[in-house]
């Protein structure tokens, strides 16, 4: 697979794969690290929202 | 400093004032007497060192990110779905509204952390609407997506509900 990295296209056979996860009530975050000879060349992150700010609490006035 | 995920408070105003439309256009816009619009809103990246908030009124370049391939303003948020509204009780309300699509920026690099979108409204003077955060990212020659929850009264990305 070919991977776009700071050195260019790069195949990611040549690179150190890194992935991490982070799962919370907030979100779910997958990110990917391409590293090449000790140097970070690619970052990508997948986050899905999970908790989204809401209102709560609307009223109407009484007579 | 740090952000807060919220919906803006001038958004709730706002909303009274009919100054956002958000997905399919239903109303008549107010910019012409005949053919509805729906308004454009955008998607802008924050430093995890900015101060966005409740408090944030309108898309500020202070604390936005910038690096290769990112525009400042961010990028536009596929507004295609109507805004839906339901009840479970006599009394108890929830309007919704999520966009209909995942927030995508593209072979970007982003080298300071950064951990809050906000979304704002590009077509009505870059009013706020609301505040998300996530834990804290760099990216690398690399793409950020940023995928919405699913449209419900639990989970949409914006709710409206009485009690």
């Amino acid at each position: 697979m070919i991977v776009t990295t700071t050195k260019g296209d790069m195949d990611d056979s040549l690179l150190e794969h890194r992935t991490g996860t982070i799962d919370n009530e907030n979100e779910l975050t997958v990110w990917d690290e391409y590293w090449l000879d000790g140097e970070l060349v690619h970052r990508s992150a997948h986050v899905t929202l999970k908790q989204s700010p809401s209102f709560a609490g609307g009223e109407t006035a009484t007579f | 400093m740090a952000n807060t995920q919220s919906m803006c408070t001038s958004f709730l105003g706002e909303l009274m004032l009919g100054q956002h439309q958000l997905g399919t256009s239903t109303i008549v816009s107010r910019g012409s007497l005949t053919s509805p619009t729906t308004d454009t809103l955008k998607a802008a990246l924050y430093l995890a060192s900015a101060t966005i908030n409740a408090a944030t009124t309108v898309y500020t370049v202070t604390g936005e990110v910038s690096g290769t391939n990112y525009t400042a303003g961010g990028v536009t948020v596929t507004n295609a779905t109507a805004p839906t509204s339901t009840n479970s009780s006599a009394t108890a309300g929830v309007g919704y509204w999520t966009p209909s699509a995942s927030l995508v920026y593209t072979t970007v690099t982003l080298s300071t952390a950064f951990d809050t979108v906000l979304i704002y409204n590009s077509t009505q003077s870059n009013k706020a609407i609301s505040v998300h955060t996530f834990s804290s990212q760099t990216i690398t020659a690399g793409t950020l997506t940023l995928t919405m929850p699913s449209n419900t009264t639990t989970t949409a990305l914006l709710r409206l509900a009485t009690t």
